[in-house]
């Protein structure tokens, strides 16, 4: 079982955090046009695609080459989500066909990754020949790899040979005291290596392969596990760092241990930050840094949206009777064109009717504070199955989309998972309190936007002062937004601070 | 004879296979085996066996004496009365 995380309050923030403040048009600027053509359509690192586009990881590298203390090599599971888990690992020619597969399936997907369970670059071959057969079939999927950093310097040309524009490099720390803290040893040169000298190699090819990668204009994107305790003050450092170095986006994900994984964090009861200690570092390091704020934390052989998986419906036997020739791929490469096309339309129709400002494509951006009389930000939930809209019945939904809400802007913050409230079954409401936990998670909330919502749950929402809405159902997530913002403005409840929440 | 195993707790990670410098690794299930006939323990090639360098797993490899290479412990840094009490919390819920 997956545990619920983060369901901890999150309390709206306010003005900039540090001194990179300024207008939207200013950090669009600095963007170039080359970067955000190569990430508009790519879910792990644009908000906006993440929407739209769906990706594939596909495991294929089993090895690793290091030890970290979030991680259990034994662990093998198909119901739980969460980085390094894998149903069954794939030979290359596996891989190849389940993706041939999935692009057909799933005209929006843009993007095949592998990450693990294992480390890709531990596993060059596998991960290589996979890349190869999958550019030689469909050279309009993205191609990208997520890595520790201990084997990439020796890789980059490889990945650059390879067209491999997209690499994150998990980077938990600087200094190697941090380190020893975090990985217990590393193979390097034939050898175990532990401790501080274990952690000083790891970080030292880490940044060098960063360096080596930015010289050959390969986007990066830095991962890092928040561990508190361990690296929570430090991160800022470390994004520092990064950002000076030329990566593109930082995202800092939460620690996920539980004793029931076997991690060494999890038996040893490390604990995992809240969603606020997580929201307070993502915008202590915002200053310096273009965060992520919309990762899911994958499996490494995920399938779809980013907040979905349909890996189950692609498994080998189910592919095994499909004739993949030419005309095959013909027919779904036309659809996945078509598909672009109209998620771009629908995005440009989306953008010509909101009343907001354009919506932020890749990244998200302080604001400056707002005056009084404009009324305070409001954290909002929104269920969504994904195509940007309000689209989703409220008892459906796995997950809430957190958005800030301003005068000036509606801004993904995060996201917070739930059980499903209506599982469609006699148990409904039944047994534990689904329905308690679903309120608890969207704590500090003051609305929450689906396209339906029950009786029972619009009751108990709004007894804990939060305002069920599904007057906006298949409207633009930022439109319904920021015009229940404004209804809200309107009705004077923006004037004074948010309401302390009532228990679910 | 000088030859190390592979028992049944090996997870088939692939890591130890591409180091051996003999080719003595198969890849087997349930398990990884290694060919006794051609493994040297690395002598000669490496100053430590390979396999059990790389392995991240306890106890996965062992010697003709059938002790563990990598005993409990060794490589995650939880101590076995951890581990111990740890199953047991698991298995009771």
């Amino acid at each position: 079982m997956t545990p619920d995380p983060n369901v901890s309050s999150i309390v709206p923030k306010s003005g900039c955090t540090a001194g990179s403040c300024g207008s939207k048009a200013d950090q669009m600027a600095g963007m170039p046009e080359h970067i955000r053509r190569k990430v508009e359509d790519h879910p792990c690192y644009s908000e906006k695609a993440h929407h739209h586009y769906a990706r594939m990881h596909v495991a294929v590298a089993p090895a690793c080459n290091i030890q970290c203390h979030y991680c259990n090599r034994k662990y093998d599971c198909a119901n739980e989500s969460r980085p390094g888990v894998v149903s069954e690992v794939l030979t290359p020619e596996q891989a190849v066909r389940k993706t041939l597969a999935v692009a057909a399936a799933i005209p929006q997907m843009s993007v095949l990754g592998i990450a693990g369970p294992g480390d890709p670059l531990a596993n060059p071959e596998r991960t290589f020949a996979t890349f190869r057969g999958i550019a030689e079939k469909m050279p309009d999927i993205k191609l990208c790899v997520s890595t520790n950093g201990l084997a990439l310097p020796d890789h980059v040309d490889a990945l650059a040979a390879c067209n491999i524009d997209h690499v994150t490099i998990t980077i938990n720390c600087v200094d190697a005291d941090v380190g020893a803290q975090i990985y217990p040893w590393i193979f390097w040169q034939g050898e175990r290596i532990r401790g501080r000298e274990a952690a000083r190699i790891l970080i030292e090819r880490q940044q060098l392969g960063l360096e080596m990668l930015v010289a050959r204009g390969i986007l990066v994107k830095v991962n890092s596990v928040l561990i508190p305790g361990v690296n929570d003050e430090h991160l800022k450092e470390v994004s520092r760092v990064v950002k000076a170095k030329g990566a593109f986006l930082h995202n800092v994900m939460p620690l996920i241990a539980e004793a029931e994984h076997g991690t060494f964090y999890g038996l040893m009861a490390q604990r995992s930050p809240s969603a606020e200690e997580l929201q307070d570092l993502q915008d202590a390091c915002e200053g310096d840094m273009n965060m992520m704020r919309h990762c899911r934390q994958c499996r490494a052989d995920a399938v779809g949206l980013l907040g979905e998986d349909r890996g189950a419906e692609f498994t080998l036997e189910k592919i095994a009777g499909l004739n993949i020739d030419d005309a095959f791929l013909a027919s779904a490469k036309a659809v996945r064109d078509a598909t672009k096309q109209k998620i771009t339309a629908a995005l440009e129709e989306q953008q010509r009717r909101t009343e907001l400002p354009a919506p932020q494509a890749v990244i998200s951006f302080h604001r400056r504070k707002p005056s009084a009389d404009e009324g305070r930000p409001v954290l909002m939930a929104v269920a969504t199955k994904g195509g940007g809209l309000i689209n989703e019945h409220f008892g459906h939904a796995r997950e809430f989309l957190i958005y800030q809400v301003s005068t000036e802007s509606a801004k993904l913050i995060g996201h917070r998972k739930t059980a499903n409230y209506c599982s469609g079954g006699d148990s409904c409401g039944e047994e534990e309190d689904v329905l308690g936990n679903i309120i608890a998670a969207l704590a500090g909330c003051e609305a929450v936007l689906c396209s339906k919502i029950g009786f029972e749950p619009w009751g108990r929402l709004e007894a804990a002062g939060i305002a069920p809405n599904g007057e906006h159902p298949m409207e633009p997530i930022e439109a319904a937004l920021a015009a229940v913002w404004q209804e809200m403005r309107a009705a004077g409840k923006l004037r004074t601070p948010a309401p302390a929440q009532r228990c679910a | 004879m000088m030859a190390l195993e592979i028992v049944e707790s090996c997870v088939n990670c692939w890591a130890c296979e591409p180091l051996c410098p003999n080719q003595a690794i198969v890849a087997a299930t349930p398990h990884f085996l290694i060919n006794a006939d051609k493994c040297t323990e690395c002598l000669g090639d490496h100053a430590k066996p390979q396999c059990a360098e790389i392995c991240p797993i306890e106890g996965a490899i062992v010697n003709e004496l059938n002790d563990p290479i990598n005993p409990i412990g060794s490589l995650t840094g939880i101590p076995p009365e951890r581990w111990a009490a740890a199953r047991r919390e698991i298995a009771a819920r």
